[in-house]
C-alpha cells in the first residue's frame, strides 16, 4: 500500500533522512519509533506528499507522488486521514466543524446525519458534548483526541498518527490505542503510528521499524524488536540515557 | 560587487513569478469551484462592514480637505464655483480608489496575512490539505472573492461621502454658491470617471487579497514570521497599489478615450 525508497531529504545543510526504505502492506499497523529530532514527523509528511523529497520515491497504492501537482496530491489524499503531532485543529472553527470537515466540503451527508456522527465519533475518543466549543479553550490532550476524531471520522483507507498518545493520561492513552485497533480491524485500514510510548507500540504494532542515524536501523515484530539485541535499540526500548558529567 | 543586487533582483522577480501563478491559480478556481456562501459571506462582512468607519472618515476628510485646497488656489483666479468640480472629479478617478484601497490594505490586508500566515506555522494549511482541500479554493478564493466585491462599494461610499463633505465645506465654510457649485461639479464629472474609479478600486481589490495570501500562506517559521508576513503584506500591497494606478490610469484613459 505504501512503499518508500531511497528516500533523501535535508533542510539546507541539515540533512534529516538519508536513503529511508521500507514496504507498508495493506491492513497493516506499523509502529515507527526513534529518537526525538530523528526524522519521524518528515518522514509521515512525506508519505502524504505533504513535503516532497530532495530524491527518492513513495508509492502509494502503486501510484509514485513524484511530479503530482497538488491538485493531483488532493486526490491521493483522500485515501488518508492524519492525525498531527501538535493536533492542528482549525482555531477558527468549532469542534464540531473541525470533526466534520471532511464531510462538509464533500457535501454529500446532510446536516443531520453529519451532527450525528459527530457526536458518535467525538463519544468515541471519550469527549462527548464538546461540539461547540473553540480549540483554545481546550487542553492539549483534548485537541489531540479532536485532531483524531478528524482525522478517522470519513474512514480512510490509510491513516497515519503521529504521537496520538503523547500528553494523554495513561487510561486515555490505553482507550485512544484501542480505538486505533479498531479502526485498523473494522475498516482493514492500514495504519501508521508514530510514538515514542514503548508500550503502546508493543500493542499496537505488528512490525516496529526504527529510525535511527537517518534510515531504517531496525525493523522487525514487536517480539524481535523487544528481544533485539543491537545496543541502539536495546538502549531505545529500555530508555536508559547515556552517562554523561554530572552537573546536578 | 555585483553580486547582491544580481541575487536581490532575482529573488523579487522570483517572488512576482509565484504571486503571479497564485493569482492564475485563485482565478482557475474561481471559475470551476464550486463557491462555498458561508465563508463568502463571513468575508464580505470582515471586509466590508467592518471597515465602513475607517473607510467613511477617510473620504468625508479627504473631500473635505480637497476642497478647502482647491478654492484657496481658484480663489484667486476667480473660478470659486469650480471647487466642487474638481473634488469631485478627483475622488472619482483618484483619491476614492487609491485611498480607500490603502486604508483596507492596511486593515484587512494585515489582517489576511497574519490569519493565514499563524495557519501556516501551527500546521493548519498542512491540516488543509490532508482533509483533500486546496488552500487556494478554500481560503484564497472566498477573501479574494470578497474584496474584488467589498472595494468598489466602499470606494462608492468614500466618494460619495466625500463629495458631500466638500459640497457642505464649499457652501457653509467657504461660502461658495452651492448652485453654481454642484452645477459645475455636474457637468464636469462624467461616467467615465467613476467608471475609472470602480475599475481601479475592483483590482486594487484582487492586489490586496492575491498579496496578503500569498505572504500568509508563505510565511516563515515562528511569530517572528508572521509579523514579517504582515508587515510586508501591507507594504507590497500598498506599493503594489501606487504603481498599478498609474498605469491603469493611462490605461484606462486610452480604454475609455479620454487621452
Ligand atoms: N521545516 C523545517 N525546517 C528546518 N528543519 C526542519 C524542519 N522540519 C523539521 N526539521 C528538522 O528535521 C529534524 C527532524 O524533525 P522531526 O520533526 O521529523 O523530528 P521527530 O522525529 O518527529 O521528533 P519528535 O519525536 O520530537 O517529534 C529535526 O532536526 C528538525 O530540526
Ligand atoms: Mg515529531
Amino acid at each position: 500500500m505504501i512503499e518508500v525508497r531511497e528516500l533523501r531529504r535535508s533542510f539546507g545543510p541539515h540533512r534529516v533522512l538519508d536513503g529511508v526504505t521500507f514496504r507498508i502492506e495493506k491492513g497493516e499497523s506499523v509502529v515507527i519509533i526513534g529518537r526525538s529530532g530523528s526524522g519521524k514527523s518528515v518522514l509521515l509528511k512525506h508519505l502524504i506528499g505533504l513535503q516532497q523529497p530532495d530524491s527518492g520515491d513513495v508509492l502509494i497504492a502503486g501510484e509514485n507522488l513524484r511530479g503530482l501537482s497538488e491538485r493531483e496530491l488532493i486526490r491521493v489524499r483522500r485515501r488518508f486521514g492524519m492525525l498531527f503531532q501538535g493536533a492542528a485543529l482549525f482555531d477558527s472553527l468549532t469542534v464540531a466543524e473541525n470533526v466534520a470537515f471532511a464531510f462538509r466540503r464533500d457535501g454529500s451527508l446532510t446536516e443531520r446525519v453529519i451532527a450525528e456522527r459527530v457526536a458518535e465519533m467525538l463519544e468515541m475518543v471519550d469527549l462527548p458534548g464538546i461540539e461547540d466549543k473553540k480549540p483554545s479553550e481546550l487542553s492539549g490532550g483534548m485537541r489531540k483526541r479532536v485532531g483524531l476524531a478528524r482525522a478517522i471520522i470519513y474512514r480512510p483507507e490509510i491513516v497515519l498518527y503521529d504521537e496520538p498518545t503523547t500528553g494523554l493520561d495513561p487510561i486515555v492513552a490505553d482507550s485512544i490505542d484501542q480505538l486505533i485497533l479498531r479502526v485498523r480491524d473494522r475498516i482493514q485500514t492500514t495504519t501508521v503510528v508514530v510514538t515514542h510510548d514503548m508500550r503502546s507500540a508493543r500493542r499496537i504494532g505488528q512490525r516496529i521499524l526504527m529510525l535511527h542515524d537517518k534510515r531504517i536501523y531496525a525493523a522487525g515484530t514487536p517480539e524481535e524488536i523487544f528481544a533485539s539485541a543491537d545496543p541502539v535499540v536495546r538502549q531505545f526500548v529500555e530508555g536508559v540515557s547515556n552517562p554523561k558529567e554530572v552537573y546536578f | 560587487m555585483t553580486l547582491f543586487p544580481n541575487r536581490f533582483v532575482e529573488e523579487w522577480i522570483e517572488g512576482l513569478g509565484r504571486l503571479v501563478l497564485l493569482a492564475k491559480e485563485a482565478v482557475a478556481s474561481l471559475l470551476t469551484f464550486k463557491i462555498a456562501w458561508r465563508d463568502l459571506i463571513y468575508q464580505i462582512y470582515f471586509v466590508g462592514v467592518k471597515s465602513q468607519s475607517v473607510v467613511l472618515t477617510t473620504g468625508a476628510f479627504t473631500g473635505m480637505v480637497l476642497a478647502t485646497q482647491t478654492y484657496l488656489q481658484f480663489h484667486k483666479v476667480k473660478m470659486d464655483t469650480a471647487t466642487l468640480a474638481v473634488v469631485s472629479v478627483g475622488m472619482c478617478s483618484e483619491l476614492g480608489p487609491v485611498l480607500t484601497s490603502l486604508m483596507v490594505a492596511g486593515r484587512v490586508g494585515a489582517a489576511i496575512a497574519a490569519e493565514l500566515g499563524t495557519m501556516r506555522v501551527t500546521e493548519q494549511i498542512d491540516a488543509l490539505r490532508t482533509l483533500a482541500t486546496h488552500p487556494v479554493d478554500y481560503l484564497v478564493v472566498p477573501r479574494l472573492l470578497a474584496l474584488i466585491i467589498a472595494l468598489p462599494v466602499l470606494t462608492l461610499e468614500a466618494v460619495t461621502l466625500g463629495i458631500g463633505a466638500g459640497h457642505a465645506v464649499s457652501t457653509y465654510l467657504l461660502g461658495i454658491d452651492p448652485v453654481w457649485s454642484w452645477y459645475h461639479m455636474q457637468h464636469y464629472t462624467t461616467t467615465d470617471d467613476l467608471i475609472m474609479g470602480l475599475t481601479k478600486a475592483f483590482i486594487f481589490g484582487g492586489i490586496i487579497a492575491i498579496v496578503g495570501c500569498y505572504k500568509g500562506l508563505g510565511c516563515g517559521e515562528g511569530a517572528e514570521g508572521v509579523g514579517r508576513a504582515t508587515t510586508e503584506a501591507v507594504v507590497y500591497a500598498s506599493i503594489g497599489i501606487l504603481i498599478t494606478n498609474f498605469f491603469l490610469t493611462l490605461a484606462l484613459a486610452r480604454l475609455l478615450n479620454v487621452l
